[in-house]
């Protein structure tokens, strides 16, 4: 255990190299930078409250944070496994030639997304203050929610990551997999509104019980039970063991499939 | 002064040339029910291969291509796990077996200097102190700030030998780099490395330039196909190899 972590210490400042190049490749040559990232969820923001408050109305107050909400958690998921999943591929001339902890790269992806989601978060601060929506101090406990996400992220990373190594395919399977994702996680809809068996679909997939306590604590005001808290922690640790158990059967054989 | 640095025991490793082809998941599922065990597809880069190397000398792996020389290496760069066998090093490895293996085309000159400093697990202030040395060895003053994808060939050499010899790694792995940049780049290079020797650095050189290996390196292993042919002073074993190869013995 103790070699893991001098291992890792030793590595942290190539974790910070890695984070700081994907946001300085990201938004290099554009001219606004990482105020993109402010940018981005807002205007989608903007977008889809106007598609929506419009041409499908459903009844929440607030619709345009709720929306928000949903938007910023979906959209971190959906970003940072991405990254990782072609962590490993993209990084393969380095992982050919020199010797690097593997999980280093997966886990500057998810930390350079993580900044994103920081930020977006900045973005539904301002769209609170914005709407004279009330702050309240139940706000504080939202570093939970996004610890889990983030958490839960790394673990889904290392997974696809080591499998993506072996099979291509699940590159272009995973941009439908989101698609479908993104329709059973209650980002533009209220859960209430779905029959019966969709209902406990949309229950099972872990992201609605993360975002159920984000948008507790953000914009309602209430502080979700102890229950809600246990079963999205002990999933999320789960998903992490499960990461770290694939990820580490799997990495002496990156470089031969690579 | 018998410390053993880096030792290799009994190492083999197999490639399985069949397996490897496999990143679709239809054809891993063919292969699945087929329950199709390839065995004539096995190619065995290193059999039973066993050296040890002392602290502060210098080692040239020579043999013709595909005789495993650049396996080896990564074997003790700990890219490869080795099949069978254990390779153990006690030190810090400077590798330099592709140039600009860590190099981010899209960033400049400077940023990737830290980016490479990292990989070889130096920090930010480690790194600015040796910023001055990097620039002036590589001779590359006016180009910091321009994207590597800009650079020729023999600008990217510089610049990753100059990064790559910072500081003192104990052991100091060269493939092929020297092949590159002019004559006067290639002494300065080689002055380098020498002067590295006398600060107790350990270096293992690939080249398959025999003259090169000769002035370099006092030890050479000779490789063929996977084992150790000759193990030796590098010029006796340097002036064989030659021989040989102008015998026609080299297949």
């Amino acid at each position: 255990m103790t070699k893991y972590i001098e291992n890792f210490k030793k590595f942290q400042p190539l974790l910070y190299e890695l984070v700081a190049r994907d946001v300085k490749i990201k938004y290099r040559r554009s001219v606004l930078g990482v105020l993109w990232t402010l940018l981005n969820p807002l205007l989608m923001m903007a977008i889809l409250s106007v598609v929506f408050s419009n041409l499908f109305r459903f009844e929440i107050e607030n619709y345009s944070l709720y929306l928000l909400a949903g938007q910023i958690l979906f959209n971190f998921y959906n970003e940072s496994t991405s990254g990782a999943m072609t962590a490993i591929l993209g990084n393969a001339s380095l992982i050919k030639k020199v010797y690097i902890p593997k999980y280093l790269f997966v886990v500057s992806r998810i930390a350079s997304s993580s900044i994103n989601v920081l930020s977006s978060f900045c973005a539904l601060i301002l769209v609170m203050l914005f709407t004279r929506t009330e702050l309240h101090f139940t706000m504080f406990l939202v570093v939970i929610p996004l610890f889990y996400i983030v958490v839960f992220s790394l673990g889904v990373g290392l997974i696809l990551a080591a499998l993506t190594v072996k099979f291509r395919d699940i590159i272009h399977l995973y941009g439908v997999f989101m698609t479908a994702l993104m329709y059973l996680t209650p980002i533009i809809y209220p859960i209430e509104m779905l029959p019966g068996w969709v209902k406990t679909i949309v229950r099972l997939n872990p992201l609605t019980g993360i975002l159920d306590i984000f948008r507790d604590v953000v914009i309602y005001n209430t502080v979700p039970s102890a229950a809600q808290f246990m079963v999205s922690f002990v999933i999320v640790c789960f998903m992490l063991l499960l990461g770290l158990w694939v990820f580490y059967r799997q990495q002496d054989e990156f470089i031969l499939n690579l | 002064m018998s410390d053993i640095i880096i030792k290799a025991d009994h190492v083999s490793m197999r490639f399985n040339l069949a397996s490897e082809k496999v990143d679709n998941m239809k054809e891993y599922f063919i292969r699945r029910l087929k329950r199709k065990v390839n065995t004539d597809d096995e190619f065995w880069a290193l059999q039973d291969v066993s050296f040890q190397v002392e602290k502060g000398e210098s080692v040239a792996l020579i043999g013709l291509n595909g005789c495993g020389k650049s396996t080896m290496l990564k074997t003790i760069a700990g890219v490869l796990k080795p099949t069978a066998g254990k390779v153990t090093v006690n030190g810090s490895i400077a590798p330099m077996i592709e140039l600009g293996a860590g190099f981010d085309m899209d960033l400049t000159a400077r940023e990737n200097v830290y980016l490479n400093g990292a990989i070889l697990g130096y920090n930010k202030e480690q790194m600015r102190i040796y910023y001055d040395d990097i620039v002036e060895f590589s001779e590359l003053t006016d180009f910091m700030d321009v994207p590597v994808k800009n650079f020729s060939s023999g600008m990217l050499a510089r610049l990753a030998f100059s990064i790559a010899t910072i500081g003192k790694p104990d052991i100091l792995i060269v493939d092929e780099v020297l092949s590159v940049g002019d004559f006067r780049f290639q002494e300065k290079c080689e002055k380098r490395i020498h002067g590295m020797m006398k600060e107790d650095t350990t270096i293992l050189f690939v080249s398959h330039s025999i003259a090169q290996v000769k002035k370099i390196c006092k030890r050479a292993i000779w490789l063929e196909k996977g084992h150790i042919r000759e193990d030796g002073a590098s010029e006796e074993v340097g002036s064989r190899f030659e021989r040989a190869y102008y015998a026609g013995e080299l297949e």
